[in-house]
């Protein structure tokens, strides 16, 4: 695959190393169904990401692309094929791989900070460099003033933004969203979609961003991968030539919604 | 760029909302009506003579009776030696309890082998085991405490073995995702998680234990106990001395109750769920 210039390929020169790029090769997963037979959820997906990239994955229920979420995060190590990040396998989850999950996933025993503390549990920092890290997060999701609040008391959207500070609180190489706005309220989803914009200009960390928003995927990615389902692969891969931060209104952007969206409504009117 | 704005002011209202509000003082009292008006029927039907006083005796005498055994210290040695037994029943009880749930929700082996067995034997009546424990362990304080120990386990078992099987695959993955060894999501995932559920069937085994003590003491005539104090007032004919064993039993279980709730409080609220 060719790579795209993107307005972060510049920073991609001079900050990161070249090897911290994500390279799926050749994935495919398969199931054992219930009543017998295999179910191939995934099939020959390549994807190579550039340091520093955003990449929305979109496609409708059912096309794999949580699945291959899982794989990167390292849940699941039964698939054909390679992910290497950095030019090394994959083998189980690792700390340079955040997780945004779609239920925001606190652990309802814990403050907000303890919880994104959780991210550094099993960092090499001292107790004062995590706690620093921990107060520069809280400030990184505008959560100040809510360090001691439990996850009960707060908003979805607040849970949200924790679960984004416990997923870069340890910096990771490769921040992974799991459909992250799926359960907001669409007020809340577009403000947090800008909040995740500007954390990714800021921090500069390669994102994989699973959604079956296309707008969401058209606002936030560099590329948009479209996947279509049964098996799940890759339908075509969209480059997003536009300057950050986007605007929704922009006839730009909603021409490519649009196009992207095109996919969409062709599948659904296939056979 | 910009700086990260602060959590908006739908937010903050959003949390004050969900602020728990202090509990109302005024209908604290209102669980009194039924028990206070109870004994003014209690006492008018005495003081009419209505009932045969044999039989129903009244709340006066009732009260001469209770300062009788507390001033002759009766009541003292009697409820000593419940207690005694009930809290040894109750600890030996919850201990076996929490080992045998631990095992039976973490590992599945335990489980397939230990489970339906576990699940046969929790159903024979408590009071069905009495006659093995008396031909076993005679029916001196050995035989209670195995009774009430047995009446303790049964709940903890069954709580925190759901307990613990009730953890969300959601959060054991978060702890995956962030390289959480085995110690760690066993200290730091499942406990917490199962914590609610463990403190349930405690709580239970509390309570069943003193229930069981009363039982026991009943059936296992031997010794002394509240439950003795019963047996001697119902031989005796003495209705005032089983008005006023009752009332005894019925006090210290509220008061188990009562130290239980707010001890199960205070557990929820460093965990963070009130």
């Amino acid at each position: 695959m060719t790579l795209s210039p993107s307005p972060t390929a510049a920073a991609t020169a001079s900050g990161h190393p070249a090897s911290n790029a994500l390279d799926i090769r050749g994935v495919g997963k398969r199931y054992a169904r219930a009543q017998g037979g295999v179910l191939q959820v995934l099939q020959g997906i390549d994807l190579h990401i550039e340091p520093g990239q955003f990449v929305s994955i979109v496609g409708s229920s059912g096309c794999g692309k949580s699945t291959l979420l899982r794989l990167v995060l390292g849940l699941d190590s039964d698939y054909e094929g390679r992910i290497l990040l950095g030019g090394h396998e994959i083998r189980g989850p690792g700390p340079e791989r955040g997780i945004v999950f779609q239920d925001h996933r606190l652990f309802p025993w814990l403050t907000v900070e303890q919880n994104i503390a959780v991210g550094l549990r099993n960092a090499a920092f001292s107790q004062k460099q995590k706690s620093a890290l921990v107060a520069e997060h809280v400030a990184l999701v505008g959560l100040n003033g809510f360090e001691k609040s439990w996850p009960h008391q707060i908003s979805g959207g607040m849970a949200q933004r924790v679960a984004i500070a416990r997923g870069l609180v340890n910096r990771p190489r490769v921040l992974l969203l799991d459909e992250p706005f799926g359960a907001l309220d669409a007020l809340t989803r577009s403000r947090l979609q800008n909040e995740l914009q500007r954390i990714w200009q800021k921090e500069g960390i390669t994102m994989l961003l699973v959604t079956h928003d296309v707008d969401e995927a058209v606002f936030l990615g560099d590329r948009v991968v479209v996947m279509e389902p049964s098996p799940g692969r890759i339908r075509r891969i969209v480059d997003v030539d536009l300057p950050h931060p986007r605007h929704r209104s922009a006839p730009a952007f909603i021409r490519l919604r649009d196009d992207v969206l095109s996919d969409f409504i062709e599948a659904a009117a296939a056979p | 760029m910009s700086t990260a704005p602060d959590a908006s002011a739908r937010d903050i209202a959003e949390l004050a909302a969900a602020q728990p509000l202090a509990p109302r003082e005024e209908g604290r009292w209102r669980g009194l009506v039924l028990p206070l008006a109870a004994v003014a029927v209690w006492w008018l039907l005495a003081s009419l003579d209505l009932v045969n006083s044999a039989l129903l005796v009244s709340p006066l005498r009732v009260l001469q009776t209770a300062f009788e055994q507390i001033a002759g210290g009766q009541l003292q040695r009697a409820l000593a030696a419940s207690l005694a037994r009930e809290l040894a029943g109750f600890a030996i009880g919850t201990v076996g309890g929490l080992l045998l749930g631990a095992f039976l929700g973490l590992s599945p082996i335990f489980e397939r082998v230990v489970g339906p067995s576990f699940n046969t034997f929790k159903q024979i009546s408590l009071f069905a085991w009495i006659p093995l424990i008396s031909v076993w362990f005679g029916l001196g304080d050995v035989a209670k405490v195995v009774f009430l120990s047995l009446a303790a386990l049964v709940p903890v078992v069954v709580n925190t073995c759901d307990g613990i099987r009730s953890v969300p695959a959601s959060l054991l993955e978060v702890g995956q995702a962030y390289g959480y060894t085995r110690r760690q999501t066993l200290l730091e995932v499942v406990l917490p998680s199962a914590l609610p559920a463990i403190f349930t069937g405690v709580y239970l085994a509390l309570i069943y234990s003193w229930l069981a003590t009363i039982g026991a003491e009943y059936l296992l005539v031997s010794g002394m106990g509240i439950g003795n104090t019963l047996i001697e007032g119902s031989e005796h004919f003495r209705m005032d001395l089983v008005v006023f064993g009752m009332l005894v039993i019925g006090l210290v279980g509220w008061l188990m109750n009562a130290c239980a709730r707010a001890l199960e409080r205070r557990i929820a609220r460093r965990l963070g769920r009130i």
